[in-house]
C-alpha cells in the first residue's frame, strides 16, 4: 500500500516537533488534532515514529492495546505531510496506515472499537450496524429516485450521510439542490455499500479491497460513468484508490460547475456571516479548497470570513480515520472539534460552513458541548444553498 | 488507578490524562533526539496551573521523588531527560501568551508557549515588535530556551535571551511560589528594577533550582525591511579580524559563520552572513554599500581571501528573513539520511574560532564523522558560541557512538581553548565542575542545597 517501507525511513525522523503545528505556525494552538487533545508526546505524528521504531524495529518496548490506542488516534489528517520540514514528510501519513496494518496482520492488540468498526462494514455495509434496507430511508418524501442506466450521476451518500441523523440533513439537502438544478441523479440506497475509506486508512487493506470491488461491480453493472459524493471520505476513496474508471466530483465541484454554467441560478439569500472549514479529506488530501469558496461566494447576502487556520494549515475536526466513531481521539472538552468552534466563533461568524459529514457531525456536537449552539450554527454548504435557494 | 501511590497523586492533581506511568509515554519522556538516554522515567506529568506544579512538588518532597521540568526538549543533551528517574514535568500544557505590552515593550508567557507561536502571536498583534528568535525549531519553548541561556536573531544586539528578561514567576522546590524582579513589588513585570537578579538563580542550572511558571520578556523594535550580505573567507584566520570590523559598523542585526567538511570534500570557506535592516530601501543600500567596502578592505589586505556575496542563497533568504522561515537547522538532521546530529555549543573568545575550527576538523577525523560548525557572534563579539556539529545516522549505533566520542573531545577541547560548553550534558557539567574555581562550585552546591533541602530538582545536574 505505502509506496516506501517505512522501516526504511522511519529513523530519519528527528522529533523536531514541525509536525505538531501549522505551516505558519499558527498562533491559535497545535495543529495537530492528536496532540491537540492529548498533549503527551506520544501523541504526535514524531511521538508516533519513535514509538512504532522502538516497539516493531528495535524491540524496546512491546506493541500493547494503549500503543494501538495513540496509533488510531490519529486522524490522518495530513497536517503532518504538510509541515514536516523533510523530505520523507510525504510518507507519514501511509507510514501511519501501514504500520495498522501490519499490526493487524501480525495480529497485535488493537482497541475494541477499531475491531467493531470493521465487524460492522464487513457485516452491514456501514459502520454504525444499522440495516442495510434502511440506508436510502432519508431520501424518503423526498423524490430522490434510484440510479438507472442514463442518469448522468451516481449520487453517493456514504455512511455517514445515510445514517446519521445530523448528517442527513446535508443528504437531503443537496439532493433538493440538485433537484432544482435539474441534474439527472440517482442514489443506491439500500444498495449502497461502504466506501471502504476509513477501513483502508485504519489499515485493514483485505477488507478495504472487498468494499472497493462490491462497489466497483455495483457501478459497473449500474452503468455508473459519473459519481458526485457527499463526502470528502468517498471522493478520496473512489479518486485516489478505486480503479479510475469513474469521472468523481466532491459535490461542491458539481455546485460550482453548476452556478459557473449558469444551470443553477441562485436568486434568493443567506444573510449570514460564514465561516469555512476545509474538511481534511477535500483540502490536504485532494488540494481542493477553491469551489466550496467559490460556491459560497456566489450567495447573495453571504459574508465569508476566514478562520486563521484555513485551506492547507487548517484544523482538522479529529474526527477522520473513523475517530468519529471510535472516539479514540474525539471524547473531552479537549478534542480538537471543541477548539476548532471556538475558533470559528472568534471569527464573528453566526455560521460555520462544512462540506463533509463527519465535520458536520463532530463540529455540531462540540458546539453544543462548548455551549455556543445560541451564537453559532454548524451548516453543510447543501444546506446553505437550500436556504437560498428557498429565500 | 491501580495502588501507585505518587501515580494516584499525580492524577488527582493534573487529571487522568495528563498523568502517565505506561511503558509507552516512559519511554518517549526517556529519550531525546541527541544520543542521549534511554534514562529511567517513572512517571510523567502535564500541570495546566502554577497551583498544580506546586502541588507536584509538594508531592515530590513528600515522596523523595525526583522531578525534572521539561520544555520541548530539544537540547539534543539530554537536559530534559532525568539522570535518577522519577518523575517528568512537560510545561508544555501551560502555553498562555499573558500579556503583551507594546508601550513598553515586553510580553508574559507560560512556559509552555513555543518560539513559532510566539512569533505570529507578536506578528499578529503587535508587527512593530519581535523577540529574539531562536535558530531552534519552532516547537522549542521560550521559557526552555531561556533557562538554558540560549540566544536568538538579535543576540548580536541585546546579547543572550536570558539577559532579556524582565521577571518571572517560580515555584521553588519547596513549594513556594516565588516573584523575581519588578513582579515581585507590583503588578507590572516591566524590569528587574533595582533589585538582587534572582532571575538568575534559575537560568543555566538545569532545573535544579526551581520550575518558572511565567516569564516576562523583552520585545525590540522590528524594522520594516530587512536584507542580507555574504562573505566567502578563504583563511579561516581572518575571520575574527572581519568579525570584529563588521560589527564595529554598528548596522548588524545577526552575525552568522558556517563552515562544513563532509567526506573527502575538503573544507569549505567560512561563510559569513551579515543580516541588517531598515526602514526605508536608501538605508538598505547604505548598509550594504558599508558592508561592500569591507570585502574591499580585505581584499586589499589579502587579495582573494575575502569574496562579497550579494545576492545571497535562496537558503539564507528563507532561513533569515522569509516568515516563518522553511529552512531550519533542524535540517541537519537529514544530511546522513540518519535523523540525528549532536553539536557542542562553545562559548569561546571570538579570536579562538580559527582554533576551534580546526580542532573540530581534527576531532572529525580522528572520529570518522562528518563535520560543520555554525557560529553565532554574541554581542559585539563580545563572545561566540561556536558550534561543532556531528550529524550520525539513528539506525547506526556504530554511527551514534562515533558522535558520543567526539563530544567527549570536544568538551575537553573547548575547556583547554578557555571556552566553556553551552547546555552542557551531564558529563561536560563534571568536567567543567571539576575546572571550576573550587569556591565558585561550592557556592552553586550551597545554593542548590539551600533552595531544594530534599534534592528532588533533577538530581544529578551541576555536580562532580
Amino acid at each position: 500500500m505505502a509506496d516506501v517501507d517505512y522501516k526504511e525511513i522511519i529513523h530519519r525522523c528527528f522529533r523536531c516537533g514541525f509536525c505538531k503545528l501549522s505551516y505558519d505556525y499558527s498562533s491559535v494552538g497545535f495543529n495537530c488534532p492528536m496532540y491537540h487533545r492529548f498533549r503527551l508526546e506520544t501523541y504526535s505524528p514524531s511521538g508516533l515514529n519513535w514509538l512504532i521504531r522502538a516497539a516493531l524495529i528495535k524491540n524496546d518496548i512491546e506493541w500493547t492495546e494503549h500503543l494501538s490506542e495513540i496509533l488510531y488516534s490519529c486522524s490522518t489528517c495530513g497536517n503532518c505531510v504538510e509541515t514536516c520540514r523533510f523530505e520523507f514528510g510525504e510518507h507519514l501519513v501511509n507510514n501511519f496506515i501501514a504500520v495498522r496494518e501490519e499490526i493487524l496482520e501480525t495480529q497485535r492488540p488493537v482497541p475494541k472499537m477499531i475491531r467493531k468498526f470493521f465487524e460492522n462494514v464487513y457485516l452491514y455495509g456501514n459502520a454504525y450496524r444499522e440495516p442495510r434496507e434502511a440506508r436510502g430511508n432519508w431520501a424518503q418524501g423526498l423524490g430522490i429516485k434510484e440510479f438507472e442506466q442514463g442518469d448522468e450521476y451516481l449520487f453517493y451518500v456514504g455512511c455517514v450521510g445515510s445514517y446519521d441523523t445530523c448528517s442527513q440533513r446535508a443528504a437531503k439537502s443537496l439532493g433538493k439542490v440538485m433537484q432544482k438544478a435539474s441534474v439527472s441523479f440517482g442514489i443506491l440506497g439500500e444498495k449502497e455499500e461502504c466506501d471502504g475509506n476509513e477501513v483502508r486508512l485504519l489499515g485493514e487493506q483485505g477488507l478495504f479491497e472487498h468494499q472497493r470491488d462490491k462497489n466497483v461491480e455495483l457501478f459497473r453493472e449500474a452503468g455508473v460513468k459519473k459519481i458526485v459524493t457527499l463526502s470528502p471520505h468517498s471522493y478520496n476513496a473512489f479518486k485516489n484508490h478505486y480503479a479510475g474508471e469513474f469521472e468523481v466530483f466532491h459535490y461542491t465541484q458539481l455546485l460550482r460547475d453548476l452556478i459557473e454554467s449558469g444551470t443553477l441560478a441562485i436568486s434568493g439569500k443567506f444573510e449570514a456571516t460564514v465561516t469555512y472549514h476545509d474538511p481534511c479529506f477535500l483540502g490536504r488530501h485532494n488540494l481542493e479548497y477553491d469551489a466550496p469558496r467559490e460556491v459560497l461566494n456566489t450567495i447573495g447576502g453571504l459574508n465569508l470570513v476566514e478562520m486563521e487556520r484555513n485551506r492547507k494549515n487548517a484544523f482538522c475536526c479529529g474526527g477522520g480515520s473513523a475517530n468519529f466513531y471510535t472516539g479514540i481521539s474525539a471524547k473531552g472538552k479537549d478534542q480538537a472539534s471543541n477548539a476548532r468552534v471556538r475558533e470559528a466563533y472568534e471569527t464573528g461568524a453566526t455560521i460555520l460552513a462544512v462540506a463533509c459529514p463527519v465535520c458536520l457531525l463532530m463540529l455540531e456536537d462540540a458546539v453544543k458541548t462548548e455551549g455556543l449552539d445560541e451564537q453559532i450554527q454548524v451548516k453543510d454548504i447543501s444546506e446553505i444553498m437550500m436556504e437560498s435557494l428557498t429565500n | 488507578m491501580g495502588n501507585d501511590s505518587v501515580y494516584n497523586a499525580l492524577v488527582e492533581i493534573v487529571g487522568e490524562d495528563y498523568a502517565s506511568n505506561q511503558p509507552e509515554e516512559l519511554y518517549m519522556y526517556s529519550v531525546d533526539s541527541g544520543t542521549e538516554g534511554p534514562r529511567k522515567v517513572d512517571y510523567v506529568a502535564m500541570p495546566k496551573t502554577t497551583e498544580q506544579v506546586r502541588d507536584i512538588l509538594l508531592l515530590a518532597n513528600e515522596h523523595r521523588v525526583p522531578i525534572t521540568p521539561m520544555g520541548a526538549n530539544l537540547t539534543l543533551n539530554g537536559l530534559g531527560l532525568p539522570v535518577n528517574g522519577g518523575i517528568v514535568l512537560d510545561m508544555k500544557r501551560m502555553d498562555r501568551i499573558i500579556e503583551l505590552n507594546k508601550l513598553s515593550r515586553y510580553v508574559v508567557v507560560e512556559p509552555g508557549v513555543t518560539q513559532g507561536r510566539l512569533g505570529t502571536y507578536i506578528e499578529k498583534n503587535c508587527p512593530e515588535l519581535e523577540h529574539s528568535r531562536p535558530e531552534a525549531p519552532p516547537m522549542a519553548t521560550v521559557v526552555g530556551n531561556i533557562v538554558i541561556r540560549g540566544h536568538g536573531f538579535l543576540a548580536v544586539k541585546y546579547g543572550n535571551n536570558a539577559s532579556q528578561i524582565n521577571g518571572m514567576e517560580v515555584v521553588l522546590p519547596t513549594g513556594e511560589i516565588c516573584k523575581t524582579g519588578s513582579f515581585s513589588v507590583s503588578q507590572l513585570p516591566f524590569s528587574k528594577g533595582p533589585l538582587p537578579d534572582l532571575s538568575a538563580l534559575f537560568c543555566g542550572w538545569n532545573g535544579t533550582t526551581g520550575v518558572i511558571t511565567k516569564l516576562s520578556l523583552k520585545l525590540f523594535p522590528k524594522r520594516k525591511t530587512m536584507d542580507i550580505v555574504g562573505y566567502a573567507v578563504h583563511d579561516v584566520e581572518l575571520v575574527p579580524d572581519l568579525l570584529w570590523r563588521i560589527t564595529q559598523t554598528d548596522m548588524v542585526d545577526n552575525l552568522f559563520v558556517v563552515g562544513f567538511v563532509f567526506g573527502d570534500s575538503g573544507e569549505s570557506p567560512q561563510y559569513v552572513t551579515v543580516c541588517f535592516t531598515g526602514d526605508i530601501d536608501e538605508e538598505l543600500e547604505h548598509k550594504k554599500a558599508v558592508f561592500q567596502k569591507i570585502a574591499e578592505e580585505f581584499d586589499r589586505a589579502a587579495p582573494g581571501k575575502v569574496e562579497f556575496l550579494y545576492p545571497v542563497t535562496e537558503m539564507l533568504t528563507s532561513r533569515f528573513i522569509e516568515k516563518p522561515p522553511y529552512v531550519s537547522p533542524a535540517l541537519a538532521a537529514d544530511f546522513e539520511h540518519g535523523g540525528g546530529y549532536r553539536y557542542c555549543g562553545a562559548i569561546l573568545t571570538v579570536d579562538k574560532m580559527p582554533q576551534a575550527w580546526r580542532t573540530g576538523i581534527e576531532l572529525a577525523r580522528k572520529h570518522g564523522t562528518n563535520f560543520l560548525s555554525g557560529t553565532q557572534i554574541m554581542g559585539y563579539c563580545h563572545s561566540v558560541n561556536f558550534c561543532f556539529v556531528y550529524p550520525f545516522n539513528r539506525a547506526d549505533e556504530e554511527s551514534m557512538e562515533r558522535v558520543r566520542r567526539a563530544m567527549r573531545d570536544t568538551n575537553e577541547a573547548v575547556l583547554a581553548m578557555d571556552g566553556i560548553p553551552w547546555k552542557a550534558e551531564v558529563e561536560a557539567q563534571k568536567l567543567i565542575s571539576r575546572k571550576m574555581d573550587p569556591n565558585s562550585y561550592n557556592l552553586i552546591q550551597r545554593i542548590k542545597e539551600t533552595l531544594d533541602p530534599n534534592g528532588i530538582m533533577n538530581p544529578g545536574n551541576w555536580s562532580k
